[in-house]
């Protein structure tokens, strides 16, 4: 057994998410409504990442994803890769894209918006603003920005 | 299907010189009582006299009624109705709403809810797009033409919204800025980013005698108290600019100075009586605007 194995252990059926973030690994679990479920959850947090220097991997038991759930985690971990596991086989791997449409999950930051005031669901299009992404609000047009919106 | 007029941003080039062109019509012809029959709610829950007295004598003088409040003290709004179940049940009664809130994104999401037309007369500080039209139509009636004008756009350029629905809607007639602002109140990132990208051309500063001959409209803000969480950045910033008659020597012959209204201290009352005020004749335009609007969301122009 590689050292690597030993670290993480393997899943019969499930999804691997592997190269969050490691400071955005809490969040990934709120986004994905992870709280609260009965499937086994293994987190790692502060692994070693060739390539990202540290991340983190969340590997969740027996469930599976829509690619509208996944692409909601891409708003904070834009290069985490999705492994869909069956019968201790990969069996399909999966790059993230950025969703057009963010509905619920993130409440819009502008204090007089409609949305925080009556029973409305925050409804956002995902724009670029100096390079980087941002929520507008569909509502009152104003821009959260990704690092304050969770 | 119903169309519904939130943001000016929801009108296309063509749908806001048609509603110009007709809005000429009632400028020449304001007897058209074609509306006939029709009941339209006007639902202000916060007060403004004003866009209220413009929107309700346009309806009127289309033939239709009006149903509605000029304050939502006295609704069951102020019981905790939530907006929603407010504006089904006068959606029900009624074939179209204007409607102005305090809250921002409330006429959208009002749009949602109702089954008739929503017109916007303001939400917050968010649009209030007939105001939009009738700053363009002002602009249209004394230039001639919206293509390839200077707009010189003065005072709270942050937090005024009119300002920032104007550079929208002009961005589709190859116009030039000047934004003329205190420090504080300086154009947001977002707008200028956004001219950036359509390859508009804009100048930033703060003196208002900088630029004032090189521009043939000069939208002239109020700094609005109400917009401000700060009230140590009003105090700084209230009185920054005011235009004088002996400072319009060496303007150009066709400029024109626009405000939405009201003003303070911004415009001195000696300009009025030069041939470059305009505030007045702009206000009357909304009226001819507001029908235009009206006329063309019911289908009938």
């Amino acid at each position: 057994m590689t050292r690597k194995e030993l670290v993480v252990s393997a899943l019969e059926n499930g999804t691997v998410l592997d190269h969050i973030p490691a400071e955005n690994v809490y969040k990934a679990l709120d986004i994905l409504n992870l709280k609260g479920i009965e499937s086994q959850i293994t987190i790692g947090i502060n692994l070693a990442s060739k390539v990202h220097g540290q991340k983190g991997i969340i590997k969740i038991a027996d469930r599976f994803f829509e690619d509208e759930e996944l692409n909601k985690l891409a708003l904070i971990a834009p290069n985490a890769t999705v492994n869909v596991i069956r019968e201790f086989k990969v069996v399909e791997k999966k790059k993230l894209s950025i969703p057009k449409e963010v509905m619920g999950i993130v409440k819009c930051r502008n204090p007089k918006c409609v949305t925080n005031h009556q029973p409305v669901k925050t409804w956002f299009n995902t724009v670029q603003e100096d390079n980087e992404i941002a929520l507008k609000c569909h509502y009152c047009e104003k821009n959260t920005s990704i690092k304050h919106a969770f | 299907m119903k169309k519904s007029l939130i943001s000016i941003r929801d009108f296309t080039k063509e749908e806001i010189l048609h509603v110009l062109e007709t809005a000429k019509e009632f400028e020449q012809n304001k007897e058209q009582k074609f509306l006939e029959g029709k009941v339209i709610a006007s639902l202000f829950f916060e007060p403004s006299t004003r866009t209220r007295l413009s929107f309700e004598t346009a309806i009127n003088r289309l033939g239709a009624k009006v149903i509605g409040f000029s304050d939502a003290a006295n609704t069951s709004q102020s019981k905790g109705e939530t907006l929603k179940d407010t504006i089904k049940m006068v959606s029900n009664y009624v074939d179209m709403i204007v409607m102005r809130h305090p809250l921002e994104g409330s006429s959208r999401y009002a749009s949602e809810v109702a089954d008739v037309p929503v017109v916007n007369a303001g939400d917050g500080a968010n649009q209030h797009p007939s105001q939009t039209l009738l700053d363009l139509y002002s602009i249209l009636q004394t230039q001639g033409t919206l293509e390839g004008l200077t707009i010189n756009m003065v005072g709270d350029l942050k937090y005024g919204r009119t300002t920032h629905s104007l550079l929208q809607a002009m961005s589709h007639f190859n116009p030039k800025f000047i934004f003329t602002s205190p420090d504080e109140l300086r154009m947001p990132k977002e707008y200028k980013s956004f001219l950036d990208s359509m390859n508009i051309e804009y100048v930033e500063t703060d003196s208002l005698d900088a630029h004032l001959n090189e521009c043939d409209i000069l939208y002239m803000t109020r700094v609005q108290q109400e917009r401000f969480t700060d009230p140590m950045e009003y105090e700084r910033v209230k009185d920054v600019y005011t235009l004088n008659a002996s400072m319009l020597g060496d303007v150009r012959s066709n400029m024109k100075i626009l405000h939405p209204l009201p003003r303070v201290t911004e415009i001195d009352q000696d300009v009025d009586d030069t041939p470059y005020a305009y505030y007045f004749k702009q206000a009357e335009n909304g009226l001819y605007v507001r029908m235009a609007i009206i006329s063309y969301l019911l289908g009938y122009r």
